[in-house]
């Protein structure tokens, strides 16, 4: 962290605004890999193929850009597997199988989500704890509620009309003949979190907060607000991805397992710095595609699943070993 | 990060922050005899009662003593809870019921725990990784090539080496004898030798450390090994207790997390530099007791694993939140 502290004195707070240009190498990797994966399996070039495999990444993504606020802000958020969790649990709680109250449900789990981030938020800001613990703690407590809402068994079903998001298919497009509506959940939301972080003020005191935040708060930032803001962003976007994750797998109380670290692992992948200070959304979404496509292409090839953590852990750190090595050739960060 | 409250206030800040575990301790030992006495179950209240809590937590309290060097020079080692159960797996496979190969045992989980360091360190250090990528990455890894070989129970544990687990010297448990000499050599190390210091010197401030002539990475790299060490400790213990390897007992107890907010409980610096191995075993007592607790007063298990979380938060911000420092 000190270490940090001295390199960033020399750097210009809005230099991020000029690398714009430069092509992050997650695009290059994730194009390759598609390759890969069209030629290892011709299917894939159809639109069930590639329409598939977007709509299940979509939670992912969704979760990445999200993630990258609290990544980018100087922090972690490992509350949100747990929020993906509360959110299919207690929807399926809530709904009773009654389908007409879909959408007050979906405004309760997204106030929920909002509470959520904003006690992480609140607890990092003003009582100081480092948001690794606090999130953990949350990610404890979460999980704990979600099992006491159920009494530990969750109802097996959500009616259709709370699946639509995440298992629906717009039929009868042209060219690509359906269009999943998790596909439009994730662009919509992609692009919203993309202008707020990269054409707004917040966006650049975003970026500001977690490259240093004293310098930050000594300009007049209002680090705490941003910060809390962060977490809030993270958690809906966890909310997000809880309810299209709800329209496809089954409701159990670790539907949200591990989300968290991939999440994570998305926004390193899509070049984010850990602990803060640089990081984008396009490039997040890009990596959460990657991971995806590497658990795809591993898929195919046929390896076992235990096979695919010792990827996915070489991956993890050939790309921020990439990263580092980039950055220092560079010169300065 | 420079920290202007320290410069001017160092012995007050000081002071609160090697004093806030105890209160802790001495909080949680306060409620839970308050609970015993008021539920009049005195049976609770007695030495062999006070034994069996910290019984409870040896594995932690090894794993939490390794990830303190982790954690004091400002890394983080999540890989521990997979190096729990690779080690326990590695051990019992070894030894598979034959007295005769219970030191090859031995000696064959501490490498891992060597080499698992080693690695650790060097790409925290060589490659630059951050220290929390880089051992969850290394997680994945021991996790993905232990569950390619074992998804069971496997091997199984002499009887003899049982007796780490369920021995007992003169009247106490031997498991939680071997913990009490681990903390005691920690604190040796940390207190009394060069490499103790180094420690702090890098923990606190890297580049002036390095500017001071320590050779930085050799520390970070040292920590590690010991972390690891503890950690593979901690899977011998494992496996001598549940009497053979099982490959999701790390995971399982998520030593990794729950090892890291014990020791951020017990006053340690997520930072670094700061901090020590007794709060670090002040926080382990104080998670046994908090379950002890829970126990006593009947508390169901999803509410007890909510209120945990809160408590975890709450302890940290207990003293956390006088900081002047910025936190991320």
């Amino acid at each position: 962290m000190t270490e940090k502290a001295v390199k960033m004195t020399d750097t210009n707070l809005f230099a991020g605004k000029r690398r714009l240009p430069q092509v992050n190498p997650v695009y290059f990797v994730l194009a390759a890999l598609l390759c890969a994966i069209a030629l290892s399996n011709p299917n894939f070039l159809e639109p069930t193929g590639y329409m598939n495999f977007l709509k299940r990444a979509a939670p992912l993504a969704i979760l990445a850009a999200g993630q990258i606020y609290v990544i980018v802000s100087g922090g972690f958020d490992l509350s949100v597997g747990s929020v993906i969790t509360l959110t299919v649990v207690g929807s399926s709680m809530l709904l009773d199988n009654n389908d007409d109250a879909t959408w007050w449900v979906i405004l309760v789990m997204f106030a929920i989500g909002a509470a959520v981030g904003l006690i992480n938020g609140l607890v990092v800001s003003y009582l100081r704890v480092p948001s690794l613990i606090a999130t953990l703690g949350m990610m404890i407590t979460l999980n704990g509620a979600a099992f006491m809402w159920s009494s530990g068994s969750p109802r097996g079903y959500l009616p259709d009309t709370f699946r639509f998001f995440g298992r629906f298919n717009i039929k009868g497009m042209p060219l690509i003949q359906f269009l999943p509506v998790a596909l439009i959940v994730l662009v919509v939301v992609g692009l919203a979190l993309f202008w707020l972080m990269h054409r707004t003020n917040l966006g650049r005191l975003l970026h500001a907060v977690g490259d240093n935040p004293r310098a930050a708060q000594m300009s007049g930032v209002p680090v705490e607000r941003i910060r809390i803001f962060a977490f809030v962003i993270s958690s809906l976007s966890a909310v997000t991805a809880g309810i299209l994750l709800g329209g496809f797998a089954g409701v159990s109380t670790d539907v949200g397992t591990g989300y968290e670290l991939q999440a994570i692992t998305a926004t390193v992948i899509g070049g984010a710095q850990l602990l803060g200070g640089r990081g984008s959304v396009p490039a997040s979404i890009a990596g959460a595609l990657t991971l995806a496509a590497i658990f795809t292409l591993l898929n195919f090839i046929g390896l076992p699943k235990p096979t695919r953590d010792v990827v996915q852990g070489l991956i993890l750190i050939a790309a921020v070993v990439l990263a580092t090595y980039r950055r220092n050739r560079t010169g300065g960060r | 990060m420079i920290n202007i409250a320290s410069l001017t206030q160092p012995f007050a800040r000081e002071r609160m922050e090697r004093q806030a575990p105890a209160f802790l301790l001495a909080a949680a030992v306060t409620i839970y005899i308050a609970i015993a006495l008021s539920l009049g179950l005195t049976r609770f209240l007695t030495p062999e009662a006070a034994i069996s809590i910290l019984n409870r937590s040896i594995a932690l309290g090894m794993t939490a003593a390794g990830q303190t060097f982790a954690i004091l020079v400002a890394s983080i080692d999540l890989s521990v809870a997979h190096l729990i159960s690779a080690s326990a797996v590695l051990a019992s496979v070894i030894m598979n019921g034959e007295p005769s190969m219970i030191v090859p045992a031995i000696l064959a989980s501490m490498a891992l725990g060597v080499l698992v360091g080693t690695l650790n360190g060097l790409l925290i250090t060589k490659l630059e990784v951050n220290p929390l990528i880089a051992t969850l990455g290394m997680s994945l890894v021991i996790q993905g090539c232990l569950a390619s070989f074992y998804t069971s129970f496997s091997g199984s544990v002499p009887s003899e080496f049982q007796f780490f687990a369920y021995g007992e010297v003169f009247g106490l448990p031997f498991s939680l004898l071997v913990l009490i000499a681990l903390v005691l050599l920690a604190w040796l190390l940390l207190r009394f030798t060069r490499f103790g210091s180094n420690i702090y010197s890098v923990g606190g401030n890297r580049d002036t450390a390095r500017a001071a002539g320590i050779k930085t990475a050799r520390v970070v790299v040292a920590a590690h090994i010991i972390c690891s060490l503890c950690a593979a400790l901690a899977g011998l213990y494992l496996a001598s207790r549940l009497k053979s390897g099982s490959p999701w007992i790390g995971s399982e107890g998520a030593y990794d997390l729950e090892s890291i907010a014990v020791v951020v409980i017990g006053g340690t610096v997520l930072s670094g530099g700061r901090g020590g191995i007794w709060g670090t075993m002040a926080g382990v007592v104080i998670f046994s007791l908090i379950d002890s607790i829970f126990n006593l007063a009947g508390i169901d298990a999803f509410a007890k694993q909510v209120m945990r979380g809160v408590i975890i938060v709450a302890a940290v911000a207990f003293y956390a939140v006088r900081s002047k420092r910025m936190v991320a």
